[in-house]
């Protein structure tokens, strides 16, 4: 048997999850010794066509960031799945939406009329936007659809693993490369490259199980050194969310934003960091509670900041409801 | 008449006690509720609650002992503390927190169970029922 076949494909994403595949830094060598990378947009110069040239299964394993937010994207996807045996959700957007999915809190207008209209840097005088097709001189002219709702990659094709992220760390991604060249990936449908437990388990600031009697904003403390930032009172999403990436927000004294997702076990974020939240607030007073909560500023956009597309609800009601 | 599909999440020890009693006391209520027993509302977490709305409940009505009651001493109060943020959720997924109701309900208060269920059910039938998220959730 040759060389494994390997192709990179980006889609909604911020290009993050490419340069996290070069953070591997001297392995890059190593990759390029033992696996033919045979389809990398960011990186060589491919044609979609070579790809559609290919048979299917041609290549080994596909490692697709970002998630599904336009029809080009779900093409891709169709096709990438097709002419790979495995296909891989590399990064938080193509396995659970990260930022571009925090666009399912407004509808497809209001993100079109932000853009191209309303933006206070942008001059649109006769208001145009983007048309899937145009009529022109010298032909028809055609764009991607954007659709409204934004996809996890496992919501539009069959995904066999999920690497969490945002970006993967470089040492789980090589853990991932390595266990593909020496073809000892778990059985299909296993998150790989990530702990099984959550990031407060690889955090190494001290907790003294004490309750939260207020929120703060992050830009508005000093935090106590060595000291769990949650219990401080900044809104900390390590308490859900997987671990694997050695607590590196707080251990630079930043909160934890919740970027690996959610932890074994559950199936939506937001909800198991609401739950967790609700049992360290320290007071029994119904309206103190509630002042408490009112110092989080948008839940929905804090604790889905990296998985709201795949969270229960998925995004917001904004088709006619009039509640 | 709009008949809403209502999820009640009841403690074993006091509402589930309660909605029990309402039965035996022969009290009339709507039959729009099912009811789902936990042994402590502190045990109702808030993905119950989305998958209640995901699937189509048109409201969910969460029982439990009345506070300083929890027959493990403080599971009420972490619920209070769950709804308090989880109705500021529904509020950003655009349903409408009235939707998601709390009440304190004791083993003796067959009688409340029954008003409560008939108040939340007039209530949910003049928000109308629950639309689905979206235009393109179908695919």
């Amino acid at each position: 048997m040759g060389k494994p076949k390997v192709a990179f494909y980006w889609a909604a994403s911020c290009g993050g999850c490419e340069i996290a595949v070069l953070d591997i830094g001297d392995r890059l060598p190593v990759l390029a010794e033992a696996a033919d990378i045979i389809f990398w947009p960011c990186a060589m110069d491919v044609k979609y066509d070579d790809l559609r040239a290919m048979e299917d299964d041609f290549i080994d394993v596909c490692l697709f960031n970002g998630a599904i937010r336009n029809s080009e994207n779900e093409e891709m996807a169709g096709l990438l799945r097709k002419k790979s045996k495995i296909l891989v959700a590399y990064g938080s957007c193509a396995h659970e939406g990260c930022i571009p999915g925090l666009a399912n809190l407004v509808s497809e207008e209001d993100i079109l009329d932000r853009s191209y209209i309303s933006a206070p840097s942008v001059e649109n005088p006769g208001n145009v936007l983007p048309e899937v097709k145009t009529e022109t001189p010298e032909g028809e002219l055609e764009l991607p659809e954007l659709y409204d709702t934004v996809y996890t990659l496992d919501q539009v094709v069959d995904v066999d693993y999920y690497v969490p992220g945002c970006p993967p760390v470089a040492d789980r991604t090589w853990e991932v490369l390595e266990a593909i060249l020496d073809g000892t990936l778990p059985g299909k449908g296993n998150v790989v490259g990530a702990g099984s437990k959550i990031v407060c388990d690889e955090c190494s600031l001290e907790k003294k199980e004490t309750g939260i009697s207020g929120f703060v904003r992050p830009h508005l403390l000093e935090p106590e050194p060595d000291r769990c930032l949650l219990e401080q009172g900044v809104y900390c999403a390590g308490i859900g969310t997987r671990s694997g990436c050695g607590a590196l927000c707080p251990s630079v004294g930043m909160p934890c934003r919740g970027c690996y997702g959610a932890p074994p076990g559950v199936f939506d974020q937001g909800a198991k960091i609401v739950s967790a939240l609700g049992s360290i607030i320290d007071s029994t007073d119904p309206d103190e509670t509630d002042a408490i909560m009112s110092g989080i500023p948008c839940p929905a956009g804090l604790f889905y900041r990296f998985s709201l597309p795949h969270s229960i609800l998925r995004r917001k009601i904004t088709d006619g409801y009039e509640d | 008449m709009f008949e809403p599909r209502i999820i009640c999440f009841l403690c074993t020890w006091c509402a589930g006690a309660g909605a029990d009693l309402a039965g035996t006391s022969r009290l009339e209520y709507t039959p729009n509720g099912v009811n789902i027993r936990f042994m402590c509302s502190g045990r109702i977490d808030p993905e119950h609650v989305l998958w209640a709305f995901g699937k189509g409940a048109d409201g969910v009505l969460i029982g439990g002992c009345h506070p300083g009651d929890c027959h493990y001493m403080d599971g009420n109060y972490k619920t209070m503390a769950r709804v308090a943020l989880l109705s500021r959720l529904l509020d950003d997924f655009g349903i409408n927190r009235a939707r998601l109701r709390l009440e304190w309900i004791s083993a003796a208060e067959g009688a409340k169970f029954a008003s409560v269920m008939n108040d939340f059910t007039e209530k949910l039938r003049s928000l109308g029922p629950m639309k689905p998220a979206t235009r393109e959730m179908a695919r």
